[in-house]
């Protein structure tokens, strides 16, 4: 087997089992992108787990994780003004982030072209919602490409390069979780390397590029230009294509992995209707819509997520005088959760249930099952802070989460950080729910990572406008839940050591006196700082520290330096469990008779729970370099 | 040979999944069957259930197993052996599983008590699917329960067209060193 980075750079044709997020990774070599950014978020970060394995400096492309989406959006902006081709990548909800200034690109005259990559996440695997981005391609006047598998990634990724390039416009990749990481032979063709001219070409000639109040409108007019034409191109486009299983009657029109999940369905529908797979949703392929609709009585749009296409083809066909009986969704449940198979086929079987066999009875002799919810690994700092701070609060303080591994202090018995909006929203969010509040302590939570991507505006506004509420940062380190990215207070970035940006010396900055920084496994210490801080009026922070015990236990296995002895119970115990059902370590375990026992698999020795035991029955001891 | 056969794979975050799925598919590749898969990736990987979902065949779509139709289910903890079988092993099919036990906080809460084998072994009786229990008493490190699996599936010829050579090729591409040789031994077990 080759190693990733040769097969990435293989200058000859070649093949591998590969996910779709790696796939996209030789799509942009072979389409001779230069530069590549990005904030990172799931389902889209495995693309930098491909380029990571590339060494600096054989990557014929620049790659960094800016500090956010929007920052991303602007660097691959300015590659592309510069006329490199350039691409950003971010998950769903990093769209809203990048926003502002995408929506002004295809204003924009791109002359080295720009791809974006979606990682929507229908089914909410690790998003905060299902948002359906085919709806900014619309306000964007941007062109959004969308497939299946992985296969079909790494082809349209070079499609979409090479429109964006011939019409020096933005075009959107959009991938779903599960094209993302669906795992696949995919055959790649040869690279054709081609020359870097690193000449900075950006001429104001080609814009302009400064869109304020009349010189809006001739932008306008060109970004709606160029989409137009693109309609042609989608018309003519081997993407969009018909599945023709002969069926006068019925057709369904479809795309991304729901398409796939039709032909499952498929197979035990009685009768087999025509298809219209999109792989441009935007613009629409319109002739070849108005001869589906023409040549067919009933036609069903099976779309994941919302109406886009729906709606779009409505209007096709009553624009057009087509008579034909046109469907899309049917109630509110079609508006949810990710096609699977199981589901286009619910969705397909409340419309068209003489076409299927009946349904096989459900087996309710099956037996029920604990649930397991994702929660903080053994030894994260996160869960000592939480013991800790829950002592120092009040009854019916307030807490406000933010996104990150600590969002996770939101499930028992924890239950901190009770209201959620986006990344970086907690400082905002805590500001108003501390008006007219002189009863309840607000308390609001931020990850290190976001204090540098969205959660500097709350913070500065909360000293600003003097807002009463305690922030806690949770710093670890690292950006750990979407797989232990660098940030600026690391002192590392993507590809070289970095200077670090110290947040205590930024909170400094801004005139923030009363900070209390402390060890999240030091718990006493801890609940004193909080206690003290929320005592306080006004603005104040307390930074509970420690590194995310995750990458520092693997790093220890990497290093062969092994872990510490395995935490113990003695025969002290006298089982009330507050290890269990306060501190709440996935190690500890429970026998039938009620004693307490350590799932050595799982526990790493940190021995962060020890301060919990009142009767002192847990036995840790530190790790011992030899 | 023509083949459809759908293997689903369960546990927790943590337990070596990927591994498994990589090995999987790779033998797939080796023994000539088109292979699709698919693993759950995110917020699962903290603690929670995390599946891997393999297809065989040119009769699989999507690669997402629809509910009830796992020819297989793999699980590598005892409570997910039941989740896994419950969503998507048929009635008939194989059911294999490390017996390591991590218990959900509901278990540990005393909310519910812990599952049983004798449980799992009923209920397999029930719905007339094969039960394999696999535990290695001495096993020195419990990253290499997924090998151990993959011993068992592979000794008694679980998955159709899939044969010893291809599971070897498999590891052997993904292991090296050392760790390939004390996985090679848990693997022949």
């Amino acid at each position: 087997m080759k190693k990733l980075a040769e097969v990435l750079l293989s200058k000859e044709k070649t093949q591998e089992i590969m996910i779709g997020n790696w796939a996209l990774v030789r799509a942009m070599i072979e389409s001779n992108v230069r530069v590549i950014t990005s904030y990172p978020g799931s389902p889209t970060p495995e693309i930098a787990t491909a380029i990571a394995q590339i060494p600096v400096a054989e990557r014929p492309f620049y790659f960094e994780f800016s500090v956010n989406e929007k920052v991303a959006t602007e660097v691959a902006f300015g590659a592309s003004i510069n006329g490199h081709l350039s691409c950003v990548f971010f998950k769903s909800v990093g769209l809203n982030v990048a926003a502002d200034s995408l929506v002004q690109l295809s204003m924009m005259e791109l002359i080295g072209g720009m791809v974006i990559i979606l990682g929507d996440d229908p089914g909410a695997n690790s998003s905060q919602n299902e948002q359906d981005n085919r709806h900014f391609a619309k306000m964007c006047y941007t062109p959004i490409f969308e497939p299946s598998t992985p296969t079909e990634a790494y082809h349209m990724f070079k499609e979409a390069a090479a429109l964006s390039q011939e019409k020096k416009m933005p075009v959107f990749l959009r991938l779903t979780t599960h094209v993302c990481h669906y795992k696949e032979l995919i055959h790649f063709a040869a690279w054709d390397k081609q020359e870097f001219d690193q000449t900075p070409r950006f001429d104001v000639n080609n814009g302009p590029y400064v869109p304020i109040t009349t010189t809006v409108f001739p932008l306008k007019k060109k970004a709606l230009r160029k989409l137009a034409e693109v309609e042609t191109y989608s018309d003519n486009s081997k993407l969009n294509y018909i599945k023709d299983n002969g069926n006068k009657e019925l057709g369904i029109i479809t795309m991304g992995l729901p398409y796939y999940s039709l032909l499952d369905v498929m197979e035990e529908m009685k009768v087999k209707p025509d298809i219209l797979k999109l792989g441009i949703i935007y613009p629409l392929p319109r002739q070849m819509v108005i001869d589906f609709l023409k040549s067919h009585k009933e036609v069903k749009v099976l779309e994941e997520l919302d109406d886009v296409i729906e709606r779009d083809i409505k209007m096709i066909a009553f624009e057009n005088k087509i008579d034909v009986i046109i469907t899309g969704k049917s109630d509110l449940a079609d508006w949810e959760n990710e096609y699977t198979p199981d589901k286009v086929k619910e969705v397909l079987r409340k419309q068209w249930k003489q076409h299927f066999p009946p349904a096989e009875p459900i087996d309710d002799k099956k037996l029920k099952l604990a649930a397991r919810p994702a929660q903080m690994c053994p030894g994260c700092g996160h869960r000592s802070a939480f013991y800790a701070i829950r002592k120092a609060m009040g009854k019916n303080d307030i807490t406000v989460g933010d996104i990150g591994c600590h969002s996770l202090g939101f499930l028992p018995p924890y239950k901190i950080g009770e209201a959620l909006l986006s990344m970086g929203h907690s400082t905002g969010t805590a500001s108003g729910m501390a008006l007219f509040n002189n009863t309840r302590k607000v308390i609001s939570f931020l990850g290190d990572s976001t204090f540098f991507h969205a959660g500097l505006p709350g913070i500065i506004n909360s000293i600003y406008n003097n807002h009463n509420h305690t922030l806690i940062i949770m710093e670890n380190g690292t950006t750990a839940m979407t797989g232990h990215q660098d940030h600026p207070a690391v002192g590392k970035n993507f590809n070289e050591v970095s200077e670090k940006i110290p947040i205590v010396q930024m909170l400094k900055g801004m005139g923030i006196t009363n900070i209390r920084s402390v060890d999240a496994y030091q718990q006493a210490k801890l609940t004193t700082a909080v206690k003290e801080a929320l005592a306080e009026d006004g603005f104040n922070v307390v930074i509970a520290k420690h590194p995310c015990m995750l990458k520092f236990s693997r790093e220890l296995a990497k290093k062969k330096i092994g872990t510490p002895p395995k935490v113990r119970v003695t025969d002290k115990c006298t089982q009330i469990y507050q290890c269990i059902s306060v501190f709440a370590c996935p190690a500890y375990q429970i026998r039938p008779d009620g004693s307490v026992w350590v799932q050595e698999d799982l526990c790493i020795g940190d021995g962060s729970c020890k301060q919990t035991c009142p009767t002192g029955s847990i036995e840790s001891k530190p790790l011992e370099v030899k | 040979m023509s083949i459809n056969y759908n293997i689903f794979i369960i546990g927790v975050g943590g337990q070596g999944i990927g591994l498994l799925s990589e090995v999987l598919i790779r033998a797939a590749y080796y023994a000539k069957i088109q292979a699709k898969g698919v693993d759950t990736h995110g917020l699962a990987q903290r603690g929670g259930t995390v599946t891997s979902q393999i297809r065989l065949g040119d009769k699989a779509f999507s690669p997402l197993i629809p509910e009830g139709k796992a020819d297989i289910v793999i699980a590598l903890e005892r409570h997910e052996a039941l989740r896994g079988m419950n969503s998507h092993l048929k009635n008939g099919g194989d059911l294999v599983f490390y017996d390591a036990v991590w218990q959900p906080l509901d278990v540990r809460l005393r909310q519910v008590g812990e599952l049983q084998n004798e449980t799992i072994e009923a209920e397999c009786k029930r719905r007339k699917i094969n039960y394999h229990r696999v535990f290695i008493d001495d096993l020195k490190d419990s990253r290499m329960q997924n090998v151990a699996v993959l011993g068992h599936i592979s000794k008694h010829k679980l998955i159709p067209g899939i044969a010893r050579k291809n599971y070897l090729q498999a590891i052997t591409d993904l292991l090296k060193g050392t760790v390939l040789e004390t996985n090679l031994q848990v693997f022949d077990h």
